[in-house]
């Protein structure tokens, strides 16, 4: 459960979005410039709120009346970037075990397996992120976002940077970590296909507010 | 191959030395001013970038009188650092201190390029992962950074091999203790006859010069091939 009610001023770009997710996926849907990316920084804590709240899983991550604001890392949210950002210089394996090093969690070889297997990244993780396609340093930056062990997924237009062909390569990968994780998630996108086909909610956001929100029947017409 | 004299292999070997400590202690504060100038918004951050650049363009003598007033047994630090056993004046230790002044410019300079070139925003993926501030830098900023912290360094150490004009103000220039290869030179071409000796230690100059800068040149290269992670 997530509760987001904030506002920010970025130059001449009011951002005022308030909206609650539930377990499953949360769409963030809108066009490009209709601040949610910028949301989701601020749900990350990368970027801070002007004014405002929110609170994940009961716990206030952010409340500008109290003077509360955890700081990102130690937010324990699992953020895929767009780009990826994987560490240029590890290794996949140790991209995949940054998270969970620097949250100082126990080594868990087996739950390591299981998201490895999930993403079907095995015979990848002895290489470098530059010998990687797109689709590949998707499927680890999502496997690296996993394994920190996370109470909310927050995916930021993780296909936007793909051409089709590999977009519909990676998408099953996405309905597969759905249905086993069960992981509360935010699926940021501007493509109605993506969103019917992953998201359970979606949140419709225009010029930096929340035009509505509901079902995935809302993106039918 | 050099027939050089005991005194000008000292003088030779106090040039490495000087040079090599004023580069490791200057290191640790040029990679904190670096990160500061290039990740940092604070009052005074235009002067303190102007006073770290000022040995670049004061004249050397200038910046050598005043470590003298500053660092000289009677000046305001030195007699302060005499009396917890730490003498500067006259000092190879002297020495080093001019030269780390003398090149932190470049040394600066060259870091902060590279922490630049450092993409913060993998340094934000880093915070989402769990990593404070501290860990964020010594686990991707750093080793991201680092051929260019190599470079810097390098360079540094170049520059602090032939600083002359603030080092001799300020410790003059003894042999086996003060006297460095430029000091050494500039000795050799003021004395009758001293001009096939002099030529000798400018080979060696050069020859370390060139060295530092390829391996400078190197050490950045690197740098470029690391950020793209083949």
């Amino acid at each position: 459960m997530i509760l987001v009610d904030i506002d920010k001023q970025l130059g001449d770009f009011a951002l005022s979005v308030t909206f609650q997710g539930d377990s499953g996926v949360t769409a963030l849907f809108g066009p490009s410039g209709s601040g949610k990316t910028s949301v989701v920084g601020m749900i990350a804590g990368l970027i801070r709120p002007g004014r405002g709240r929110i609170v994940i899983d009961g716990e206030i991550v952010f409340d500008s009346g109290n003077g509360i604001d955890v700081p990102a890392h130690r937010r324990r949210i699992g953020y895929v970037f767009q780009d990826g950002r994987l560490f240029p210089h590890m290794s996949v394996a140790r991209n995949l075990d940054y998270g969970r090093w620097m949250t100082g969690l126990p080594r868990d070889e087996a739950q390591f397996k299981h998201v490895v297997d999930l993403l079907d990244i095995a015979p990848l993780v002895d290489r470098r992120p530059g010998a990687l396609s797109g689709g590949e340093r998707q499927r680890v930056a999502l496997g690296r976002a996993l394994l920190m062990k996370p109470r909310l997924m927050l995916l930021d237009e993780p296909l936007a940077s793909l051409d089709a062909r590999r977009k519909s390569e990676i998408l099953p990968y996405f309905l597969r970590l759905r249905d086993d994780t069960k992981l509360p998630m935010i699926y940021v996108s501007h493509d109605a296909g993506e969103v019917k086909l992953l998201a359970n909610r979606v949140v419709l956001l225009d010029g930096g507010r929340v035009v509505t929100s509901g079902g995935v029947e809302l993106l039918s017409h | 191959m050099f027939d050089l004299s005991p005194e000008e292999w000292t003088a030779v070997a106090l040039s490495l030395r000087v040079a090599a400590v004023a580069t490791a202690f200057s290191l640790p504060l040029g990679i904190a001013v670096a990160w500061l100038l290039a990740r940092k918004n604070f009052p005074g951050k235009a002067l303190l970038n102007a006073i770290i650049y000022l040995p670049l363009v004061l004249p050397p003598v200038v910046t050598g009188y005043l470590l003298l007033i500053a660092f000289g047994r009677r000046g305001i630090f030195g007699a302060w650092l005499e009396s917890i056993g730490i003498v500067l004046s006259f000092r190879w230790t002297g020495a080093a201190v001019a030269c780390a002044v003398m090149s932190f410019p470049l040394l600066v300079g060259a870091i902060r390029l590279s922490i630049e070139a450092v993409d913060r925003k993998l340094e934000d993926a880093a915070a989402t992962l769990g990593a404070n501030r501290a860990w964020t830098f010594a686990t991707v900023t750093l080793p991201l950074a680092l051929p260019g912290i190599i470079a810097g360094a390098v360079l540094a150490f170049a520059r602090a091999l032939g600083e002359f004009g603030a080092t001799i103000t300020f410790v003059s220039n003894i042999p086996g203790e003060t006297q460095t290869i430029s000091a050494a030179i500039y000795t050799l071409t003021q004395v009758p006859g001293g001009d096939s000796q002099a030529l000798k230690l400018v080979v060696i100059a050069v020859a370390i010069s060139l060295l530092a800068l390829i391996v400078s040149e190197w050490f950045g290269r690197r740098a470029g091939a690391r950020i793209h992670g083949v």
